[in-house]
């Protein structure tokens, strides 16, 4: 080439010209913002809508957590009536499109559902007049509705399907009060028109059991009613109680007898009140639960509420000492490596190999009594839980360990904890934050397991957690649904929601899905 | 050679982790005090009982004999509280064969069927049977197995009355584990055992087939002229294969261990209800035993599924870093 260039004709400098006399070039700033790795993460979890819906799911069961005990302003979380256990849901509101009702379906033999259908009766004829069953008032009655009535023809039983208020069901019931108190829900009935106190039913030979209330009509030995001749009243739907009620000399209606003490703030009354009525004088609003209550007659809402912050407090807590401890030994772990790593990695190990329940079993036996249940749940859950993390966290140090920048790190003097947390462990965070999300589902069920079994006591007046009231209803939950399907739902929707969001979160700081669903 | 020294390394490892747990769960129960029943004649019994196994001697001495028992009588000690002076080893023994019955009957079921949706939905990925499969999945997998139970109950005792509430007693079904009425009354739990094995299996499947479907050597078996069945069947399932065997192999073992919350709530007299009453009662010898097992379960699943990667695939090469 450079034999032929110089064999060309010189060319005058003239003939040159600059192909651009202007401004400098320089080179176009971005008009974007740069997109860091959080925000890429947030951008792809954005288009995530499973992951999203999941997100606002658990925000509401938090929120449900949070203020259900502060909007209740008509009673805190210790409230409780011994009377009103295992109530079905219901709220007056809803009740009149048919939800929440405070109804629950259930077979009855003929006396059990004649005594059921007594109750509204009698809350019907407070004067003393019964009337024929159909013809009474339905506002207390019990029975809101007759399904069917089946004639077992084996076992020559006949059952009755209806639908019961739970509420109403209590019915009538004997308590003692004194007579200042006798004198101020009499003046509570004259202003609202409520009917509390009824008559007395006298201990004749017609009342079946002195300790019920309800037996208020007359009935045989057997329990069945019974005409004043001992003829027994056959079940139909016009058919009438005669009653059984305490009358004095003239023939008026007892409504109290005195059992005891002195003046006017001591002496005791026995009298026979409507619980229903009895509780809206005490507390002063109709019993309605929209989710019912709970075995022991707490409210199931409150109850929920408590659990669920108990489940998640527990949760997020064991996640967050998770990450710090797994961060910190996988980072020791995966820097330093040979012996440290292969002595700190037996030990994981080792520690890895104990079932999860044993330990949380042995810190029970051994720590409850001391430190209280929570605290020794949440050691057994710290003790191999970090284990997970820690060993994702080793993995990408050795990923990134020996990359040049990291050398260069070095080489410039920076010391080991700063090329640690400042140039390798930023890396890691994705996976950590992931991992320790998906810690929070398989804290909750096992919390929820342990309790369940027993294993871990966490029950109390003002104590609970979903797993305790899945556990106090295991037993009796095939008469009272409603104790076993709110907390199960809660508890679904927690475990499947936590596993959307991490799965959502995964694929979200996982960068080799970059663009991947454009 | 190398595969018999990876083995025996790994079965050494496994006996000492083994031998270490088991050395803690001794110390932490033996320090706790154990209190004698009120009835005189079964406290000379146990009073003699703990003369042998040196209760009176330091900690290690104990742990010595505890140890010499198990190697040479296989004693694990002496249940007082469960089943009066029976030893402990022969209650665990009692509980294998309910545990191990209901939850291999649940594999059954649940390995074919886990298998079969995760290929449908690998196949069909994307379309509308990817998206039901995949949104079950996500459910079952999620919700607690103690819910499908009262699910369950629910819908096939209490609403359609087709199954017993709980389990059988062995007096009740014809005195054998074998038997039909026996069976019947297990259909119960293996179905609530099943949904989310199904569901796991599935999950796993669906995601080793589709990264077999989408490799190159598909590519090349469809270029040969292979049929899309063809080489599904012949190259992408064999690959996926390679990791889901040992699933199920591990799955398998898990069978010894079954689970304490299906055990309870369908009252199967298994080795997790044993457990669950050993605590609840602090029988503490059972406790012990019952552990150990539940340890060495655990371990040697994880021992089985890395070692039979190795024997599957041989491209594995067991040991390497």
């Amino acid at each position: 080439m450079s034999i032929e260039n110089k064999n060309l004709p010189l060319i005058p400098k003239e003939k040159f010209a600059f192909a651009h006399t202007g401004d400098r070039i320089s080179d176009k700033k971005f008009d974007d913002k740069p997109i860091g790795y959080f925000k890429d993460a947030w951008l792809r979890f954005r288009k995530n809508k499973a992951s999203i819906l999941a997100a606002i799911i658990i925000i509401c069961i938090v929120l449900f957590a949070i203020f259900t005990p502060m909007l209740n302003t008509r009673y805190d979380s210790t409230f409780m009536d011994p009377y009103y256990a295992k109530m079905s849901p219901r709220n007056v509101f809803l009740s009149q499109f048919g939800i929440a009702t405070g109804g629950v379906e259930r077979a009855f033999n003929e006396r059990g559902y004649m005594l059921s259908l007594a109750i509204g009766v009698g809350a019907d004829g407070y004067d003393g007049n019964t009337v024929a069953a159909n013809k009474s008032d339905k506002k207390y009655q019990p029975i809101l509705e007759l399904k069917n009535i089946r004639d077992n023809k084996v076992t020559n039983k006949i059952t009755y399907n209806a639908v019961i208020d739970t509420y109403l069901e209590v019915g009538f019931r004997y308590i003692q009060i004194e007579q200042s108190k006798f004198a101020e829900i009499r003046a509570y009935e004259e202003e609202t028109g409520l009917h509390i106190l009824f008559p007395l039913v006298e201990e004749n030979d017609f009342c079946a059991d002195k300790t019920n209330a309800n037996y208020w009509y007359k009935a045989d030995a057997k329990l069945n009613p019974v005409k004043a001749d001992g003829s027994k009243i056959p079940y139909s739907e016009d058919m009438v109680f005669e009653d059984n009620y305490m009358r004095d000399a003239e023939g008026n209606l007892v409504y109290h007898v005195y059992t005891g003490g002195g003046d006017v703030n001591t002496a005791q009354y026995k009298v026979r009140v409507l619980y229903y009525n009895y509780y809206r004088y005490l507390n002063g609003f109709e019993p309605e639960y929209i989710f019912g209550t709970d075995s022991q007659g707490y409210d199931l809402a409150l109850r929920m509420a408590i659990g669920i912050r108990l489940s998640l407090l527990v949760a997020v807590f064991v996640s967050v000492i998770n990450f710090i401890l797994g961060a910190i030994y996988g980072a020791i772990e995966g820097y330093y490596g040979g012996v440290v790593d292969l002595v700190m990695e037996r030990i994981a190990e080792i520690l890895s190999g104990i079932p999860f329940i044993i330990v949380a079993t042995l810190f029970q036996i051994h720590l409850a009594q001391k430190a209280g249940p929570i605290p020794s749940l949440l050691f057994a859950f710290v003790v191999t839980g970090w284990i997970g993390t820690a060993s994702r966290v080793r993995t990408q140090f050795y990923r990134f360990k020996n990359q040049e920048y990291v050398m260069a790190a070095r080489t410039l003097g920076a010391k080991d904890s700063r090329v640690i947390w400042k140039h390798i462990f930023p890396n890691c965070l994705g996976t950590i934050i992931t991992s320790s999300v998906l810690v929070i589902p398989g804290v909750i069920f096992s919390e929820s397991m342990l309790s369940f079994l027993g294993i871990v006591n966490l029950g109390g007046s003002k104590m609970t957690s979903l797993g305790t009231l899945l556990s106090d209803a295991s037993s009796i939950w095939t008469n009272y649904p409603h104790l076993m399907i709110f907390p199960a739902i809660i508890i679904s929707l927690l475990m499947i929601c936590f596993n959307l969001f991490g799965n959502g979160l995964r694929d979200a700081f996982n960068p080799s899905l970059r663009g991947v669903e454009d | 050679m190398g595969k018999l020294k990876y083995v025996l390394k790994r079965l050494f490892l496994m006996v000492f982790t083994l031998f270490i747990i088991t050395t803690i769960c001794f110390m932490l129960i033996r320090i706790l005090p154990q209190e004698l029943p009120q009835e005189k004649n079964l406290q000379e019994v146990i009073k003699a009982r703990w003369e042998a196994l040196g209760y009176n001697k330091p900690l290690l001495v104990q742990y010595g004999i505890y140890l010499k028992n198990i190697f040479t009588q296989l004693d694990f000690g002496t249940s007082w509280k469960i089943s009066v002076n029976r030893p402990a080893f022969e209650l665990l023994l009692n509980g294998l064969l309910p545990t191990v019955l209901v939850n291999f009957y649940s594999l059954l079921i649940s390995i074919p069927l886990g298998i079969c949706f995760g290929i449908i939905a690998a196949i069909k990925k994307n379309r509308w049977q990817d998206h039901v499969i995949s949104t079950g999945v996500m459910l079952f997998v999620s919700i607690p197995s103690y819910v499908y139970a009262f699910l369950v109950q629910y819908i096939f005792y209490f609403k359609l009355d087709w199954f017993p509430q709980v389990m059988y007693s062995l007096a009740d079904a014809d005195g054998s584990w074998f038997s039909a009425k026996m069976f019947y009354s297990m259909i119960l739990p293996i179905m609530a055992l099943s949904f989310g094995e199904i569901a796991g299996l599935c999950r796993f499947t669906r995601a080793e087939l589709t990264e077999t479907l989408t490799s190159d050597y598909m590519l090349l078996a469809r270029t040969k002229g292979l049929t899309r069945a063809q080489a599904t069947t012949r190259h992408a399932l064999k690959n996926a294969m390679v990791p889901i065997l040992p699933m199920i192999i591990s799955s398998f073992i898990g069978i010894l261990g079954g689970s304490m919350i299906i055990e309870k709530i369908f009252s199967i007299p298994g080795v997790g209800q044993l457990f669950v009453q050993s605590i609840q009662q602090l029988d503490y010898d059972v406790f012990m035993a019952d552990s150990i097992f539940y340890t060495f379960v655990g371990l040697l699943a994880g021992i089985v599924v890395d070692i039979s990667y190795g024997f599957i695939d041989p491209q594995i090469r067991m040991g390497e870093k």
